[in-house]
C-alpha cells in the first residue's frame, strides 16, 4: 500500500532523555541522502521530563513531475509502517494507540523495563506483566524485533538511541544501505565512535531472536558439611518436592544468619505445618519461604554483618561501575536508634537501656540523628564487625525473644487454620509479607499485620476465608497511611 | 547559558538567496523574520516557541551586524508593549510567546496597540499549545484576534507556506495598519522541513534611527477622543483594507475541483495536512493533495473574506467546516456570511465533529465519513472494524506522568514539605507554573491549585489564616515575570500570613533553561546575579530565609517548620537555591571528562542500594521519585517483591541518603565516592587499609563457610 504512495511512516516512542529526537534526525538524514523528502515532528512539551513522547517521521518521494507529497503531522492508527519503541511498555503503548498493525508494521521494541512511578512506588510488587505485552506485540505486527536494548547499550557503552538506529538498519525495513546509516552518525559529529559501536550492536541484535532480559537463576544450595547433609536429608524426607527448593534456601539462609541449631529450629517449625498440608503442598512451600524470611529478621547484627562482607564491596564496585585503577569509598546512611541497639543487646542490659532510666537519658542524645558510616575506613569497619560478631549473643536479645514469640503465634494460628482449610492457612502464611523494613517502616508493617489478624479473628467463622485475607493484605499494601485498609475493614 | 547551545542553528540563519534551509518550523520563522527586514524582536520563552528566543539569544553578533534589536522580554506584556515602536514609525517588529497563556498576559498592551493601529508591520507569533502534549488550559487565541481586531494567520503546515505567511503578515499589517497574529501549532513549530532561503534584509529604518527622529501623533494615543476614533477607523478603514489585501494577494487557497457532489470542505490552513491524510485514507485524495472534493483552505482565519466564502458556498448544498477548538467562531461567522449572501448552503461543523480536542487525521477521517453519510452516501467508504488492545493487556501499561529530572534540586523541597506535613498535618498549597508544578503528581501529590505563571503567592492570598498557614510555591522564572509584585509585594502590603517558597534554580528551567535576572551564570549579553532575597526585602519582605543547598533536607524541613509556626506576622518567604541539575550536568560533564583525561584527581559520587538489606517497601521512592532511583527483580531466592535500585544515571545529589536519615527509613542506602587518578600517597594508604580489612574479611568468610553452605 505504501509503495504505491511512495511514502514510509515511522513512529518513535521514547522516554524523556532517551534521544528519540536524535534518532528521528538521523533517520531523516539517511532518507535525504537518498533523495527522499523527510519530515519529522513531535510534541515534547513537559513529556521531555520523564514522560513518554511520540516522534513521527515521514519519508516520501516526489512524483514523476516532481510534485512533493503532503505530509501528515502525526501517526495515524493503522497507517504506520515502522514503530520503534525504547522500552517494553512503550512498545505496549504503541499497540494501545493502534500504531502497530498486523500484517503491515515492522515493530522494533526494547524488551527491557523502565518502571513507571506507579510501579516503583507500590509497597509490594506493582509491576505490569511483560509477557502479555510481548505476546500482543507478536500478534499485532508484521514483524516484531524485540531485544533488551538497555543491555545492548551497556555492552556497547553507547546510548539507546544509537541501538534503536542500529536495530532499524538491521531490520532492513528501510530501502537504504547500512553505510548511509553510519554516515548519518558520522555527519552528526557527536560521540561518533560510541554511537557507531551502539549502531553495530543494535544492527546485529535486530537479526537475532526475540528475547526478554535474562533473569538470574537461583541454584538450589548443595550441602557440603555433615551438618548440612543431615539438615538436607531431613528436609528431603519431610517435605513435598514443591516445597524443597524454598526449604533448602531457607536452611542455607538461617545457617548463614545464625547457625545449624537455628536451621534445625526452622525445620522443626516447618515440619508442624507440613504435617497438616496436603497436595498441591503450596502451604508447605510458602511456609518454607516466609518462615525463613521472618526467622532471618533484619536486626542491627544482620545489617552490620551484610555490610562488612568481602562479597559486598565487590558487588558495590561492579554496581557503580568502578574501573580497576579507581578507589571506591563507601559511606552508609544508618540511623540506629537507642531502641534498635537496646533490642540487640542481651535482654538484661537491653531492658535497662530501654527503660526510661538515667542511662537511657544519658545515651538518648547520641541516637537522635543519622550517622554517616564509612565502611571502607578501618575504624568504622571494625565497629561494624564488632556489632556483627554479637551474633553469638543474639538468642539472648530482646528482639530475638519478641520475634520468636511473634513467629510462634503466627505459626500457631496457621496450624489452627490448616486443620480445616489449607488454602486459608496459606493466605495467612503469606500475610508475613506485611512485616518488613526498618524503623518506622517496620513498625507500620507490624501494625498492619496485627490489624489484619485481629480483624480476621473478629470475623464470624462463616466469613473467615482466604479471599478476605488476600484482599485485606492487598489493602494493607495499598498505601502507607493505612487508609485503604481502614476503608476495607470498615466496609467489611 | 540555555539548556543547549544554538550556534549551529544560528549559522542556518545566515543562509543567503537560493540556499536550501533545513530545520524546524519555528526556526524557519526566525529566518523569515530576518528576510523580511524586521527591525526589532521580543518575546517570552515557552513551548513551543522557546527555540525562536533561544536562537536569537545566541545570535547576537548576527543581529548586531543586521542592526536588528532583540530583547528577551521580562514577560509577554513587556514584549507586546514593545510593538509600540511600530505605532509611529515604519519599523517592522515581531514578538513571540506561548499561547493562549502568553496572550492572556499580553492582552492589555495588545488591546492598546490594536486600538491605535500601526504604521510599521507588527507581527505576533503565537505557539498555539493546544491538544496532545499541551501543558495549559485548552483555549483559543482566535478570541483575542476577534476582540481586538487583529488579523490571524494559520498557514498550511509546511515550511514554504509558513515562511510566506511571515512575509505576507508584515505586508498585511502595513496595508491595514493592524497588528497581525501568526498562529503555529505545536507540531508545526517542531516540524522539520526545508525551504529556499532569501538574503537577510537590513531594516530600512533601525530603532535607533527612529528614536533619533521622534514622531508624535496624538491620534495614535488611546485616550479620548482618539480612542473613539480608533474604533471607527477599525471598522471603516483597517478592516476593508485588510480584507482587500487578503483577497487581492490570494492568501487563502483552493484545492480540488470547483464542483463535486454539491459539497465542499472549509479548513483552517494549519489542519490542511491532516485533512489530506484523512481524505487519502477515504480514497478522496492522494498523497499529492489531488482532492476529489472542493476545498477552501483558510490561511487567514480572521477576518473571513465574504466574497470568497460566498463564491465557495454558492451552488453547494453542504459545506463541512474543520475548525479546531471551541467556541466555533469561524462556523458562526460562516453561517452569518451565508445568510447575508442568502445562499441555501448548509454549514456543517461541530454538529458532526467533536466539540473539543485536537483534530487529528483520525478524527477528521471519521467526521468526513459521518458528513458523507448524510450528504453523499455514494462516497461513504467501507467501515474498517476497530481492533483495540484487549483491556487485560492495556491494563498492564502504566501512565508516565511528567516528573522531576534525576537529581533535580526541587525534589528535596517537596520531600521536606511531605515530612513537615507528617508533623503539622496537611496545609493548603497554592502551586505555580514551572517544573515545580510536577509536585502535584505522584509521588509527592502536593498542591491544590495553580492560577498562572508567577501567581503562586497570589493564589494563596485569599487565605487569611488563623492557625494553619497556607503555603505558596513560586519559581524564580515566575518571580521575575510578575511574582515579585503580584505575589510578594501584594502579600507584604496586605499583611498576608502565608508561607512562600521561591525555588531559585538559576534559570527559567521549564522553558529551556534561559537566564533570568537572578541567574548565577555570568552572561555577556545580559545582566544577571541579582539575588531574589534582595528584591523581596526591597518590597518590604521581613521574614526571609535563603537556603543555598536544597539537598540539605534537614535544614529545608526545619526552615519550613519554622515558617509554618513562627509567631511573626506577615509573609514568610523561603528562597530555596540549588542549580537546575539538567543545566548543571550539561555544563560540568564535559569539564569532568576533560579533568579525568588530563590525569587530575576527580571524585564522582553516586548512590546505591544494598539489595540484601532492602526489603522492598519502597518508602524511599515514595519520598523521592528520582528517575535514577528505581526497582529491579529481587536477587534473593526467597523474597518476591522487587528491591530498590539506583541506576548509573545517578548524579549523587544525595537526597536518597538524606531521606533515609530524615525519615528513619532503612540502612540500605550507601554513597560511593569513586576516585579517579588518586595520588600515590592516597593509593598507598588505601592499599594498606584494604589489606587489613581484607584479611579480617577472609577470616570471617572462612568462619561462615564452616557453619553455612
Amino acid at each position: 500500500m505504501t509503495d504505491s504512495r511512495n511514502m514510509i511512516s515511522i513512529a518513535i516512542l521514547a522516554l524523556g532523555g532517551q534521544g528519540g529526537g536524535v534518532l528521528a534526525e538521523w533517520i531523516q538524514e539517511v532518507a535525504r541522502h537518498h533523495g527522499w523528502l523527510a519530515q519529522g515532528t513531535s510534541v515534547p512539551g513537559v513529556a521531555q521530563r520523564t514522560g513518554s513522547t511520540v516522534y513521527y517521521v515521514e519519508l516520501a518521494r516526489a512524483d514523476a513531475d516532481g510534485r512533493l507529497p503532503v505530509m501528515a503531522q502525526m501517526p495515524m492508527p493503522g497507517d504506520v509502517d515502522i514503530v520503534i519503541a525504547s522500552e517494553l511498555m512503550e512498545t505496549g503503548r504503541a499497540l494501545l494507540r493502534g500504531f502497530s498493525t498486523a500484517g503491515r508494521t515492522t515493530l522494533i521494541g526494547s524488551t527491557h523495563r523502565v518502571y513507571a512511578i506507579s510501579e516503583k512506588a507500590a509497597m509490594g510488587d506493582g509491576r505490569g506483566s511483560s509477557d502479555r505485552i510481548m505476546e500482543a506485540a507478536g500478534q499485532r505486527s508484521a514483524r516484531f524485533i524485540g531485544f533488551d536494548m538497555d543491555a545492548a547499550t551497556e555492552r556497547a557503552g553507547s546510548v539507546i538511541s544509537a541501538i534503536m538506529f542500529g536495530a532499524l538498519g538491521g531490520s532492513e525495513a528501510l530501502p537504504f544501505p547500512r553505510e548511509t546509516f553510519e554516515q548519518a552518525i558520522r555527519d552528526s559529529g557527536i560521540a561518533v565512535p560510541s554511537n557507531l559501536k551502539g549502531f553495530d550492536e543494535g544492527y546485529r541484535a535486530a537479526k537475532g531472536a526475540v528475547a526478554l532480559p535474562v533473569e538470574q537463576e537461583h541454584a538450589v544450595p548443595v550441602p557440603t558439611t555433615a551438618k548440612e547433609r543431615a539438615l538436607d536429608a531431613r528436609a528431603q524426607a519431610m517435605l513435598a518436592p514443591v516445597a524443597l527448593s524454598n526449604a533448602l534456601h531457607g536452611i542455607a539462609r538461617l545457617m548463614d544468619y545464625q547457625d545449624a541449631d537455628y536451621a534445625t529450629l526452622y525445620l522443626d517449625r516447618l515440619e508442624r505445618i507440613a504435617a497438616l498440608d496436603r497436595a498441591p503442598h503450596l502451604l508447605s512451600a510458602e511456609a518454607a519461604r516466609y518462615l525463613a524470611l521472618w526467622m532471618s529478621y533484619e536486626d542491627t547484627i544482620r545489617v552490620a554483618d551484610l555490610k562488612t562482607r568481602a562479597s559486598r564491596i565487590t558487588r558495590v564496585r561492579s554496581e557503580v561501575q568502578a574501573a580497576d585503577g579507581q578507589i571506591v569509598d563507601v559511606t552508609e546512611y544508618m540511623h540506629p536508634r537507642l531502641q534498635e541497639i537496646g533490642e540487640t543487646l542481651p535482654a538484661p542490659i537491653g531492658r535497662i537501656l530501654l527503660g526510661n532510666g538515667p542511662l537511657a537519658k544519658m545515651l538518648a542524645p547520641f541516637f537522635q540523628q543519622g550517622r554517616h558510616v564509612r565502611t571502607t575506613s578501618l575504624r568504622w569497619f571494625l565497629m561494624l564487625r564488632i556489632v556483627a560478631r554479637m551474633r553469638g549473643m543474639r538468642r539472648a536479645s530482646i528482639r530475638y525473644m519478641e520475634e520468636q514469640a511473634r513467629i510462634e503465634a503466627w505459626l500457631a494460628l496457621t496450624e489452627q487454620l490448616a486443620i480445616s482449610d489449607t488454602e486459608l492457612a496459606l493466605e495467612w502464611i503469606r500475610c508475613q509479607r506485611l512485616v518488613k523494613g526498618y524503623g518506622d517502616t517496620f513498625e507500620r508493617g507490624l501494625r498492619n499485620f496485627a490489624t489484619v489478624r485481629d480483624a480476621f479473628l473478629a470475623l464470624p467463622d462463616a466469613q473467615r476465608n482466604a479471599e478476605w485475607l488476600r484482599q485485606a493484605s492487598a489493602m494493607a499494601l495499598g498505601d502507607d497511611e493505612g487508609k485503604r485498609l481502614d476503608g476495607f475493614l470498615r466496609a467489611a | 547559558m540555555a539548556e543547549r547551545s544554538f550556534k549551529a542553528e544560528v549559522k542556518k540563519l545566515t543562509a543567503g538567496a537560493g540556499e536550501t534551509f533545513h530545520g524546524e518550523g519555528i526556526l524557519a520563522v526566525t529566518k523569515a523574520l530576518l528576510q523580511s527586514g524586521v527591525a526589532y524582536v521580543g518575546g517570552y520563552q515557552g513551548s513551543p516557541i522557546s527555540h525562536l528566543m533561544d536562537v536569537f539569544a545566541d545570535a547576537n553578533d548576527l543581529l548586531e551586524s543586521l542592526d536588528v534589536h532583540f530583547e528577551a522580554s521580562a514577560s509577554e506584556a513587556t514584549a507586546a508593549a514593545m510593538l509600540a515602536a511600530s505605532v509611529n514609525y515604519p519599523l517592522r517588529g515581531a514578538v513571540a510567546w506561548k499561547s493562549v497563556v502568553g496572550t492572556n498576559v499580553a492582552s492589555d498592551a495588545l488591546s492598546n496597540v490594536a486600538s491605535g493601529g500601526v504604521t510599521g508591520g507588527a507581527l505576533i507569533i503565537v505557539g498555539e499549545d493546544y491538544g496532545e502534549g499541551s501543558s495549559i488550559m485548552q483555549e483559543r487565541t482566535h478570541a483575542f484576534a476577534m476582540k481586538s481586531q487583529m488579523w490571524l494567520l494559520d498557514p498550511r503546515p509546511n515550511l514554504p507556506s509558513i515562511v510566506e505567511a511571515v512575509e505576507q503578515g508584515f505586508a498585511l499589517s502595513e496595508a491595514s495598519n493592524t497588528p497581525v497574529m501568526l498562529q503555529l501549532r505545536v507540531r508545526s513549530c517542531h516540524m522539520t522541513g526545508s525551504f529556499v532561503a532569501k538574503d537577510n534584509v537590513r531594516p530600512p529604518l533601525t530603532v535607533s534611527q527612529a528614536a533619533a527622529a521622534p514622531v508624535r501623533d496624538l491620534d495614535r494615543i488611546v485616550l479620548p477622543p482618539a480612542n473613539f476614533l480608533h474604533e471607527v477607523e477599525k471598522i471603516e478603514k483597517r478592516w476593508p483594507a485588510g480584507i482587500a489585501y487578503v483577497r487581492d494577494h490570494r492568501l487563502n487557497e483552493w484545492f480540488g475541483p470547483d464542483q463535486a457532489h454539491g459539497i465542499g470542505i472549509i479548513v483552517q490552513g494549519g489542519l490542511y495536512n491532516n485533512l489530506n491524510r484523512a481524505m487519502e485514507l477515504l480514497r478522496l485524495s492522494n498523497s499529492f493533495g489531488d482532492s476529489k472534493v472542493p476545498i477552501y483552505c483558510m490561511n487567514v482565519t480572521y477576518p473571513l473574506i465574504p466574497e470568497e466564502v460566498a463564491a465557495f458556498c454558492a451552488d453547494k448544498q453542504a459545506v463541512l467546516v474543520l475548525e479546531e477548538g471551541q467556541p466555533e467562531f469561524i462556523e458562526h461567522e460562516l453561517n452569518t456570511l451565508v445568510r447575508r449572501a442568502d445562499l441555501p448552503c448548509r454549514i456543517v461543523g461541530k454538529d458532526m465533529l467533536p466539540r473539543a480536542g485536537e483534530y487529528s487525521a483520525q478524527v477528521i477521517r471519521d467526521s468526513i465519513a459521518t458528513f458523507l453519510r448524510a450528504y453523499v452516501p455514494a462516497l461513504v467508504p467501507a467501515e474498517v472494524a476497530a481492533d483495540p488492545l484487549p483491556a487485560p493487556i492495556a491494563a498492564q501499561i502504566p501512565q508516565r506522568p511528567a516528573g522531576f529530572c534525576t537529581g533535580c534540586p526541587e525534589r528535596p523541597i517537596f520531600t521536606a514539605m511531605k515530612l513537615v506535613e507528617r508533623e503539622l498535618g496537611p496545609a493548603h498549597v497554592s502551586a505555580d507554573i514551572g517544573c515545580h508544578l510536577f509536585s502535584i503528581l505522584p509521588p509527592f501529590n502536593i498542591g491544590n491549585t495553580t492560577m498562572g505563571y508567577g501567581l503562586g503567592a497570589a493564589g494563596a492570598s485569599a487565605f487569611k489564616t488563623k492557625d494553619k498557614r497556607a503555603i505558596a510555591i513560586m519559581g524564580d522564572g515566575g518571580f521575575w515575570h510578575n511574582g515579585l509584585t503580584s505575589g510578594i509585594g501584594n502579600a507584604v502590603f496586605n499583611k498576608d500570613d502565608t508561607v512562600t517558597v521561591i525555588i531559585d534554580n538559576g534559570y527559567s528551567a521549564a522553558t529551556g533553561g534561559q537566564d533570568i535576572l537572578s541567574s548565577r551564570a555570568d552572561n555577556k549579553a545580559r545582566v544577571t546575579g541579582n539575588p531574589i532575597e534582595k528584591a523581596v526585602r526591597g518590597v518590604g519582605g521581613g521574614w526571609v530565609r535563603t537556603l543555598t543547598r536544597t539537598y540539605d533536607l534537614k535544614r529545608m524541613r526545619d526552615t519550613l517548620r519554622e515558617a509554618m509556626t513562627t509567631p511573626e506576622k506577615g509573609p514568610k518567604v523561603i528562597v530555596a537555591q540549588s542549580e537546575c541539575m539538567l543545566n548543571k550536568q550539561r555544563r560540568e560533564k564535559p569539564l569532568v571528562r576533560k579533568a579525568i583525561k588530563d590525569g587530575q584527581r576527580v571524585v564522582r559520587e553516586r548512590f546505591g542500594v544494598d539489595s540484601d538489606t532492602c526489603t522492598g517497601d519502597h518508602s524511599c521512592i515514595r519520598l523521592s521519585g528520582c528517575p535514577s532511583l528505581t526497582i529491579k527483580p529481587n536477587p534473593d531466592p526467597l523474597r518476591l517483591d522487587p528491591v530498590a535500585h539506583v541506576e548509573n544515571s545517578c548524579v549523587g545529589c544525595g537526597l536518597c541518603g538524606e531521606v533515609s536519615h530524615a525519615a528513619v527509613l532503612c540502612p540500605s542506602f550507601y554513597r560511593a565516592s569513586i576516585v579517579s587518578n588518586a595520588g600515590r600517597w592516597e593509593k598507598a594508604r588505601t592499599k594498606m587499609r584494604q589489606a587489613t580489612i581484607g584479611w579480617l574479611q577472609r577470616r570471617d568468610d572462612r568462619a561462615r563457610s564452616a557453619r553455612a553452605f
